[in-house]
């Protein structure tokens, strides 16, 4: 019982944590979104967002909830397995269908350079989708800004996505703020 | 242990200092121009004075201080980059004598590793170098304990004046070049940073950590290393939004070096604050050891040349 906890209670924090996303289904009754949020924090997940999809029905007439997370990517299938021993639909987690997400920081003369060439220049090159964006300019739009995407990756592309990313910003003379992601020391 | 120290510096300075409380004699001390050497240990408080006063240190040259009769010497003159010069003559000439070298100079181990190795073969002498390397913090001792072959990578933030810079930023939502002058008016940031701020000086640290690793084989030349002053307070704003911060992360293996600014876990180890120095020590057998320190400062610096002298073995 101790060795089961030491694997899925403390999950360790040492930089090596990475984002995922989970899609799940919720029956619209009070307390669900609780009982479904439990195993992941429980399981040594960290929550970053929770997007509840209120008025919008899934097919089967339940409510979509899509929850951000990081965690160690050793830990991922273990929130998974605990999601579906509590009882929670996942509908989106499978290793074909969840990738890995990383967010990356681009800095320079955005607008000028053409941010949605940038943008689907990533898209395509980097194999990656754009999830999430935010820029700041506060210097106005001809000044140095900055913007922070979110990328989905497959599985095991991390790397190539960032020395794809690097060279869009190489050509661009963007700076690019890469993660540090973990090691690959077990 | 007799210790001749060349360099009087913050960090020459406190090695004088310190090494009463850790029963090594001094016999020797110069700077750039002047020594005071004296083979029963010379007086430190008066010598020191002289220095913080602006005399001369000592009546002799600097070339005195080989001649003395030292066990150690401590190389602490200042890290200069290309062929290191002339802390590699004197780290050179110590080993042809057959003394020990204890170096707070980054430079010929940063520039030079595989000719001091060769150096140490022939001699009688031992090189160590903690100090060049996160200063307090216990990091080539570390490796050396765990074995280079079983270390995998080392990360960290190994350069305060960067760190604080970005700290500050992030917390205070300001720009680099205003963070850069408060850190100049604290002290924290030298009149001219570029080493600090280019990546430079994490570089060599990092250069340092892949020669350890590698056996050799490494010059700054062989780094990948991008500076901070290209981040925006903006940058720093939209990191914290998703949890991260941008703190200024080297990476070291026995592939390559690299140092730049990338985003962290806003409260991982790696996000140290202010001038705080942090590494993570990546091992086969034992996960990842991290530890925290001050990585400058004389005192602090001198603690790590001092136990570096305490594992020389007798000559």
């Amino acid at each position: 019982m101790s060795d089961e906890s030491a694997e899925t209670g403390d999950a360790e924090t040492d930089g090596g944590v990475r984002a995922f996303t989970v899609r799940l289904e919720l029956v619209d009754e009070p307390g669900e979104l609780l009982r479904a949020l439990a195993p992941i924090s429980d399981s040594g997940g960290n929550l970053l967002s929770i997007h509840h999809e209120r008025g919008n029905m899934t097919p089967r007439g339940h409510i979509p909830v899509e929850v951000d997370l990081e965690c160690p990517p050793d830990r991922f299938d273990g929130i998974v397995d605990a999601l579906r021993d509590a009882g929670v639909n996942v509908i989106q987690a499978g290793a074909e269908h969840y990738g890995e997400e990383i967010s990356v920081v681009l800095v320079g003369n955005l607008v000028e350079t053409d941010l949605s060439n940038t943008l689907s220049r990533i898209e395509d090159e980097a194999s990656a989708v754009v999830r999430d964006l935010s820029l700041a300019a506060p210097n106005g739009t001809e000044a140095v800004s900055s913007v922070r995407i979110r990328l989905a990756i497959d599985s095991g592309q991390t790397d190539a996505a960032l020395a794809a990313v690097r060279s869009i910003g190489s050509d661009k003379d963007l700076t690019i703020v890469e993660p540090l992601l973990g090691g690959d020391s077990p | 242990m007799k210790l001749a120290i060349l360099g009087a510096g913050d960090v020459g300075r406190s090695v004088a200092d310190l090494a009463g409380e850790y029963d090594h004699d001094v016999v020797a001390l110069a700077d750039s121009t002047t020594a005071t050497v004296d083979p029963d240990g010379i007086d430190i408080a008066s010598a020191l004075e002289r220095k913080v006063g602006d005399e001369r240190l000592g009546p002799k040259t600097p070339e005195a201080v080989f001649e003395a009769d030292y066990d150690v010497l401590v190389e602490a003159t200042p890290t200069t980059l290309g062929d290191a010069e002339p802390g590699f003559s004197h780290v050179k000439r110590a080993l042809e004598a057959d003394r020990h070298v204890v170096l707070a100079n980054k430079g010929p181990v940063a520039e030079r590793y595989e000719e001091l190795r060769a150096l140490e073969a022939d001699s009688a002498g031992s090189i160590r170098f903690e100090a060049t390397v996160g200063g307090a913090i216990p990091v080539l001792s570390t490796i050396e304990d765990s074995t280079p072959q079983a270390v995998t990578a080392v990360r960290g933030v190994l350069n305060g004046t960067a760190n604080f810079i970005l700290t500050r930023m992030a917390a205070e939502g300001l720009d680099y070049e205003h963070v850069l002058a408060e850190a100049q008016d604290l002290g924290v940031a030298e009149a001219d940073p570029t080493f600090d701020v280019d990546g430079t000086d994490a570089a060599l640290k990092f250069v340092i950590l892949s020669n350890v690793l590698a056996d050799g084989g490494f010059s700054l030349e062989d780094a990948t290393v991008d500076g901070i002053q290209s981040i925006p307070g903006s940058a720093l704003d939209l990191a914290a939004e998703d949890g991260r911060t941008i703190r200024l992360i080297g990476e070291a293996t026995r592939e390559g070096i690299r140092v730049g600014p990338r985003l962290v876990p806003e409260n991982g180890p790696l996000a140290v604050t202010g001038t705080r120095n942090i590494v993570q020590i990546e091992t086969r057998n034992a996960g990842s050891l991290h530890s925290s320190g001050r990585g400058a400062g004389g005192p602090e610096t001198a603690t790590a040349v001092l136990s570096d002298v305490g594992r020389l073995p007798p000559l």
